[in-house]
């Protein structure tokens, strides 16, 4: 039970700065996801906070006080690890057991704590084996358990699921994702998956090259995407984007197409088009020529480029349109509502009318 | 046609399986033939050996001859030297798995100023063996005056580059997010080497606990060096004072007996830990 303040936090490496300043309230019990590319410091972010880190400037605050100084056993924290990190020598017993032992709890408050933990994740059965006699899914869970048991205020999450099959993935987050919402536990969550990052969050940090581009809930990042970036990171297939210039309510393309959006912005601009919002229309403005269908089964995606600029463009349309096979053409149209405009110069996002 | 080839391949491979065993009798022959003349020489008596052809087989001197060396011995009994040999022997494998344990852990684990020169120190001094520093360490050993005692033979053998380099190695292959949990979990360096890297590199230590017990046990310059007193005698180098000066015969028989019993700890270490040996060298457990 904690909440996690991130004043203006930076990190060098030796000289190189990767993190550039990262400010962030995080309320307690809440679901943090950190969602971006690789190499945008993800890690560090989450590892500054673990105290696996020196912070090079800055500050954090566990539940209102400076933890800077303080080495990670002193800040209250648990931590899961990517690959795991069980110790190969120990049982699934004594790994979850380890950091109680080492606090001094007794050995019976131990061995219940360990049982309860076991029970919540079904591991009871398991309790005698080493690691190295355990799927990875379960590998995961007693991972999980040795944050459990050691009642932290806030748990850390390093890309916990990315050595699992895509089905136990699936699995794993929903687990990971009740466990917490039932323990109540403040968390962050790192990862490059933006499907984790929208079905696990209740806010995410939307990170690239060491800045937060956006912190919000997934829909707020979804609906109203503060910048280019979380815009195309966000959301699958990715928005396509144009350069256009926008006067009175309308965007032009460098191709002459009008496109009509809700915003009082004039100028050079990027304007943002989700795949799944496009529809066709007889009338609409913009010409694609299509090269590949892809069906998804509940969806198709369609690849083309547009005809008039020879953009690329991808259209997502419900249901199966396996009559759209390759090199024809169609129309689409979008509500003005659902066009985004971000400042080409800032790739900011503009206020739009509406809001 | 398949049954009539694969016949051919069984016989052709009995044939070079006979021919490899062949080869192999041989080579055993040859290297336990000598063995075998020291075990018989310590079964008959004195004026057997002298008195040419010298026996192939044993004689029935075996109680009187063992019994004689491990309570009488030439110079000093050979219980004595097999207590002083093996004291040596497991404080310099012991002595040097604690040391080179310890100064690899603080080289992989520590970041302090001058760590990669301390690497390349201890690296360097794999480059000299024990001879060609015996005089300096001689005279540090006789200022101390650890001469004729067991820490003058042990301490001045257990610096070991060769085992804290086959450690950092180790520990180097151990990932780091293991360091790391145990950080987070709240474990002190020391009990991070003591519950995590220790039990962990227990395999290496007994395949280096093996090699460095045979090593100790081998020192034959050194305790001559700077053993004078008989009472500590090693017992390699125990045989050779066995040896009489001047125009004394040897008492063949006994020192025969002292050979055939100072192989035998070795042997008993080799193979009691045989099998984490093998493990320890395979690597197989991580
Ligand atoms: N110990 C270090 N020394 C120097 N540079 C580092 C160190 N750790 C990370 N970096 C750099 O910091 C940047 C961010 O790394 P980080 O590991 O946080 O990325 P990430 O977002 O977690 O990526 P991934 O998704 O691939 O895990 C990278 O450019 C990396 O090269
Ligand atoms: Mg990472």
């Amino acid at each position: 039970m904690a909440t996690v303040e991130l004043i203006d936090v930076r990190k060098s490496f030796s000289g190189t700065e990767v993190i550039h300043g990262i400010d962030a309230q995080i309320e307690d019990g809440e679901f943090i996801v950190i969602v971006g590319p690789s190499g945008c410091g993800k890690s560090t972010l989450l590892r500054l906070v673990a105290g696996l880190e020196t912070i090079s400037q800055g500050e954090v605050h566990i539940n209102g006080s400076r933890v800077n100084d303080l080495e990670p056993m002193d800040r209250d924290i648990a931590m899961v690890f990517q690959n795991y990190a069980l110790y190969p020598h120990m049982s699934v017993r004594q790994n979850m057991a380890y950091s109680l032992k080492i606090a001094g709890v007794s050995r019976p408050e131990i061995n219940k704590k360990v049982e309860e933990a076991a029970e919540l994740l079904e591991l009871q059965d398991y309790l005698n084996r080493k690691p190295k006699q355990l799927s990875g899914g379960q590998r995961q869970r007693v991972a999980m358990g040795r944050a459990i048991v050691r009642e932290p205020s806030v748990f850390l999450f390093d890309e916990p699921l990315s050595n699992l099959d895509a089905k136990l993935r699936v699995q794993m987050r929903l687990e990971i994702k009740e466990l917490q919402t039932r323990l109540g536990i403040t968390s962050l969550y790192v990862t490059h998956d933006q499907v984790e990052a929208m079905t696990m969050a209740d806010r995410m940090i939307v990170m690239n090259e060491g800045v937060a581009e956006q912190i919000g809930t997934p829909l707020e990042v979804y609906q109203k995407p503060h910048t280019l970036f979380a815009a195309q990171f966000i959301g699958s297939p990715s928005m396509n984007a144009f350069d256009a210039t926008v006067k009175g309510g309308e965007a032009v393309l460098e191709s002459g197409v009008r496109i009509r959006c809700n915003c009082s912005f004039e100028g050079e601009a990027v304007i943002g088009l989700r795949p799944e919002h496009l529809i066709a229309d007889e009338n609409g403005p913009l010409r694609v020529n299509i090269h590949l269908a892809e069906p998804l089964g509940a969806n198709t995606l369609l690849h083309g480029r547009l005809s008039q600029s020879r953009d690329p463009v991808i259209v997502s349309m419900a249901g199966v349109h396996s009559a759209l096979g390759t090199e024809q053409n169609m129309r689409v149209s979008i509500s003005p509502d659902n066009v985004h405009v971000f400042d080409k110069a800032t790739s900011q996002r503009v206020a739009s009318l509406k809001a | 046609m398949a049954t009539a080839d694969k016949s051919g391949m069984v016989e052709s491979s009995g044939r070079k399986l006979w021919l490899t065993h062949l080869l192999m009798i041989i080579g055993v022959f040859f290297v336990f033939f000598p063995i075998w003349l020291a075990f018989v020489a310590s079964t008959v008596t004195q004026a057997d050996i002298v008195s040419p052809p010298m026996p192939v087989w044993p004689g029935g001197q075996m109680l009187e001859n063992y019994k004689r060396a491990l309570f009488a011995g030439v110079n000093v009994p050979v219980t004595t030297m097999l207590l002083n040999s093996l004291i040596m022997a497991i404080g310099i494998a012991a002595g040097k798995i604690i040391i080179s344990l310890l100064s690899a852990f603080a080289i992989v684990y520590f970041r302090f100023p001058g760590r990669n020169v301390f690497f390349w120190m201890i690296f360097i001094t794999l480059m000299l063996p024990v001879e060609v520093r015996i005089v300096p360490t001689y005279e540090v050993v006789a200022g101390f005056g650890m001469l004729n005692s067991y820490s003058g033979l042990i301490f001045p053998l257990i610096a070991s580059a060769t085992a804290t380099f086959l450690f950092r190695q180790f520990y180097l292959t151990i990932p780091d997010e293991l360091a790391e949990a145990a950080r987070v979990d709240g474990a002190r360096p020391m009990q991070f080497f003591f519950d995590i890297v220790l039990p962990m590199s227990r395999t290496n230590i007994a395949a280096l606990f093996v090699i460095l017990f045979i090593y100790g046990w081998n020192q034959y310059l050194w305790p001559l060096l700077i053993t004078t007193d008989p009472e500590m005698n090693t017992i390699v180098m125990g045989i050779k004072q066995m040896f009489p000066s001047g125009d004394d015969t040897a008492d063949w028989p006994v020192i025969m007996a002292t050979s055939i019993l100072a192989m035998i700890p070795p042997v008993i270490v080799v193979v009691s830990m045989q099998k984490l040996f093998i493990r320890g060298l395979m690597d197989s457990e991580k």
